[in-house]
């Protein structure tokens, strides 16, 4: 076989069963590959590689493409646990899939005993944008000067009062998970959401203990004024498959 | 278009971040992989940021290599 494979993740324990009828991208059929207990999660890539590349620069396709793999990961999750891979993580053929599972076999098992019965949880804060004050129409050059300064200082006042909450949040809710992660703060014109995003976090949850942890989260919210919580997920562990040994080629 | 993104039952902004920063990062053996998400990062950042990138040049952003 000399057909490139997608990679979408690796897991453990998974029957050919597990995987009956479920689709990645372009709709081709989702298989597994598996060395000793790991499986790798594949399906055919798109034969054409320049195509694919050209697909990712568009936004709608970028978005079809991940949603796919996205389908993928979170349907397997549900089985057993996942290391997810990035986007577009494509190799030459089935037998390249099978020499990566035998050279970093330590590495995924590590990481699968680690993440084994976690899921993520996607937390995000934000400060409401409140609709600025009616300004008094300005008499003069420096009366507008001074109602520019005390919108400064108001805007910076508010925005050490949100960073310390965050900070409050952030630290609590670290403190029952296993590990956290920060994503950037996302933009308000692609997530269409009100007010500015000032925390984009993941943290991973014992599966047991997930309601303990959204329950904490509202809770801390309450106690913030300032700030509007959003959760998302659960999640398969996106945010948390660093090796312990940092980068690799 | 990013109207309909926030509309999705999973927001497509959210599956982003995971995909495109999160996960196993692996070269494979094409040429598209790190690299060029990356790229397609940079790319998408341009389209996310248009404000930023507007200031930044006039267009083109996401076409530099």
């Amino acid at each position: 076989m000399t057909a490139p494979r997608y990679v979408y993740a690796i897991g453990r324990a998974l029957d050919p069963a597990d995987l009956a009828g479920l689709v990645g991208i372009d709709g081709a059929e989702v298989h597994r590959i598996a060395h000793r207990d790991l499986v790798a999660v594949v399906s055919a890539a798109p034969a054409d590689e320049d195509e694919l590349r050209a697909r990712l620069e568009r936004l709608d396709e970028l978005a079809v493409v991940a949603e796919a793999h996205h389908a993928v990961v979170a349907a397997v999750a549900t089985q057993t646990a996942v290391v997810p891979f990035r986007l577009a993580t494509i190799y030459r053929d089935e037998h390249r899939v099978s020499e990566l599972l035998h050279q970093r076999y330590e590495e995924f098992a590590a990481l699968l005993d680690r993440l084994t019965g976690t899921v993520e949880v996607g937390v995000k804060l934000y400060v409401e944008e409140r609709a600025p004050a009616p300004a008094a129409p300005s008499t003069s050059g420096r009366a507008y000067l001074q109602q520019l300064s005390q919108r400064h200082r108001r805007r910076d006042e508010k925005w050490q009062h949100a960073a310390a909450a965050v900070e409050r949040v952030d630290s609590s809710l670290g403190a029952l998970a296993l590990d956290r992660s920060r994503h950037r703060p996302q933009s308000a014109q692609l997530s269409g959401a009100a007010g500015d995003n000032v925390l984009n976090a993941a943290y991973l949850v014992p599966t047991g203990r997930l309601t303990e942890f959204t329950d904490l989260a509202e809770r801390l919210a309450q106690d913030e004024p300032a700030l509007r919580l959003e959760f998302t997920g659960p999640w398969a562990p996106y945010s948390f498959t660093e090796p312990e040994h940092g980068d690799q080629s | 278009m990013t109207r309909a993104l926030s509309e999705r039952s999973v927001a497509l902004v959210d599956v982003l971040d995971r995909l495109l920063e999160g996960g196993v990062v692996l070269t494979g053996d094409l040429t598209l992989a790190i690299a060029d998400v990356e790229l397609v990062r940079i790319s998408l950042r341009a389209l996310i940021c248009p404000v930023e990138a507007d200031r930044d040049s006039e267009n083109d952003l996401g076409r530099r290599p």
